[in-house]
């Protein structure tokens, strides 16, 4: 189990486990995290489960692939630390991993 | 409609809204019984989810199917229902629904934003998540503007003459429409997050002659202020990737952040909504309105599952009710497609 804080765009912090193998938008929906609406479920073709990773965490979460970058288009206010987060696996190295949710998905 | 004009009415056994999977699967059942249908879908291509949203995408459990795109699905279903020759009315939305009929013969009137109406013994809700619309951009104050000065499509490109209109995205949809109305325009501005475009090269391509020969702007960044009065815009604000703001006068805005599913009018059709989700009963899947049935994504039941497969199901008890309607004289008799040859004439392989 890894520990993941979800910051909502009021600030209210949320710190729940995620499973190592699942990702951080199913980890955040299991969880009933408010702020991801992941309407595709995973497939990388919403842009709703969009993300700002803890600049400390950047480095070790990677850049986005080809396809996320292009769906980042659909997303709103994207920043340098944007991610969509079905795309960013749980791993024991992201333990304590933080990111922020934005004011709005779709 | 101005008065006096005459409406040309569409009559049809059945009418279905949406042409998603599910949609698609109603005309074969329906044609089964000799129940012809007429589908309106807001998109202006068949499919719904599948075609919209993940076409490349593999499903792995349609029974029998041990691996289809999404894409792949939607095509399969198009031969299977062409048998029953369905009228398909693309990019309109089902704005009314009206009864006309009595709860033992029902009959609708129904009415799509394009302004086609017609009258159906039966109404198959097939709408899942709701119709596709566009995704509106989190500005302060841009619904002030919508209509005015503000578009998520073009329906007559004439009244964009002469305007300096900002274009935001980065896909087809922006790259045609900066081609398509530079012409026309005063001045195009395209702006986009990053110097990178998912629309296809040869629009990209014109784009950026233009933009090396002055002939239009392009900027790096996102809009996060729209100024203006009364609903009419006469500028927006440009944030830069280094954080600059720039801004930029204009008279139209057209943002392009792609679809999203929203319900729409079926809200308003007496159904009893719960949750969002139009309420079925598991044996014939009508809604509380008689003749109005709800199948795929958009019912629920105590056990709704939201695949594919069920939605099929759901068509298949729907049409067995649909019939009664349509011909309340005939009796239904249960038959195989494998071995029914009356079934096999209507599919044609007789
Ligand atoms: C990424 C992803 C992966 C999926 N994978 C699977 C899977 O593996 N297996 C599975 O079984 N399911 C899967 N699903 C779910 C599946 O796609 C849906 O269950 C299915 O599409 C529902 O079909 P439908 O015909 O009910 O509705 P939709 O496919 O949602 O189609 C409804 C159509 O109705 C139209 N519409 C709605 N309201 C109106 C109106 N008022 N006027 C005109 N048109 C209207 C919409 O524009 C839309 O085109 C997946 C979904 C997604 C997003
Ligand atoms: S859940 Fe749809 S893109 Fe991540």
């Amino acid at each position: 189990m890894v520990q993941i804080t979800y910051t909502d765009a009021k600030g209210t912090a949320r710190t729940v486990n995620g499973e190592v193998g699942s990702t951080v938008m199913e980890t955040a929906i299991k969880n009933s995290i408010p702020g991801i609406d992941a309407e595709c479920g995973g497939a990388c073709s919403c842009a709703t489960c969009h993300v700002y990773v803890d600049e400390a965490f950047l480095p070790l979460v990677g850049a986005p692939e080809q396809a996320e970058e292009d769906m980042l288009d659909f997303a709103f206010d994207v920043r340098k630390n944007s991610r969509l987060s079905c795309q960013i696996k749980v791993t024991e190295a992201l333990e304590g991993l933080r990111v922020t949710t934005p004011t709005k998905q779709g | 409609m101005t008065q006096g004009q005459i409406e040309e009415v569409i009559h049809t056994d059945a009418l279905i809204v949406g042409a998603g999977p599910v949609g698609l699967f109603a005309v074969f059942e329906l044609g089964l019984l000799d129940i012809r249908a007429h589908l309106v879908d807001i998109l202006p291509k068949i499919g719904g989810q599948c075609s919209e949203l993940y076409p490349e995408k593999p499903i792995y459990d349609i029974p029998g199917f041990p691996l289809i795109t999404g894409q792949g699905l939607v095509d399969n279903l198009m031969k299977q229902i062409e048998p029953f020759h369905p009228q398909f009315h693309l990019g309109e939305m089902v704005v009314e629904l009206e009864t006309l009929g009595t709860p033992d013969a029902p009959l609708f009137r129904v009415r799509t934003d394009a302004g086609k109406v017609f009258e159906a013994k039966a109404v198959l809700i097939a709408a899942g998540g709701g119709s596709f619309q566009p995704k509106k951009p989190p500005i302060a104050g841009i619904d002030t503007y919508e209509g005015a000065s503000v578009f998520y499509a073009v329906r007559k490109m004439e009244a964009m003459r002469g305007k300096r209109i900002m274009i935001v995205g980065g896909g087809d949809s922006a790259l045609d429409w900066t081609l398509n109305l530079k012409p026309l325009a005063e001045r195009i501005t395209l702006v986009h997050r990053r110097d990178a475009f998912r629309a296809a090269p040869h629009s990209v391509n014109a784009m950026r002659e233009w933009v090396a020969d002055k002939q239009m702007d392009l900027l790096i960044g996102q809009v996060t202020e729209l100024k203006g009065e009364n609903g009419i815009l006469s500028a927006a604000v440009v944030k830069g990737e280094d954080g600059s703001l720039h801004e930029v006068a204009c008279d139209a805005l057209m943002p392009f952040f792609g679809l999203t599913m929203k319900l729409g009018p079926i809200a308003d059709w007496g159904l009893g909504l719960h949750e969002n989700l139009v309420p079925a009963d598991t044996a014939k899947f009508e809604t509380n309105v008689p003749g109005i049935f709800a199948i795929g994504d958009i019912n629920t039941y105590p056990g709704k599952l939201k695949l594919i497969l069920s939605g099929f199901h759901e068509a298949a008890l729907a049409a067995q009710k649909v019939h009664r309607y349509v011909y309340p004289d005939k009796k239904l008799s249960f038959q195989y497609t494998t071995s029914s040859t009356s079934l096999q004439k209507k599919l044609g392989v007789s």
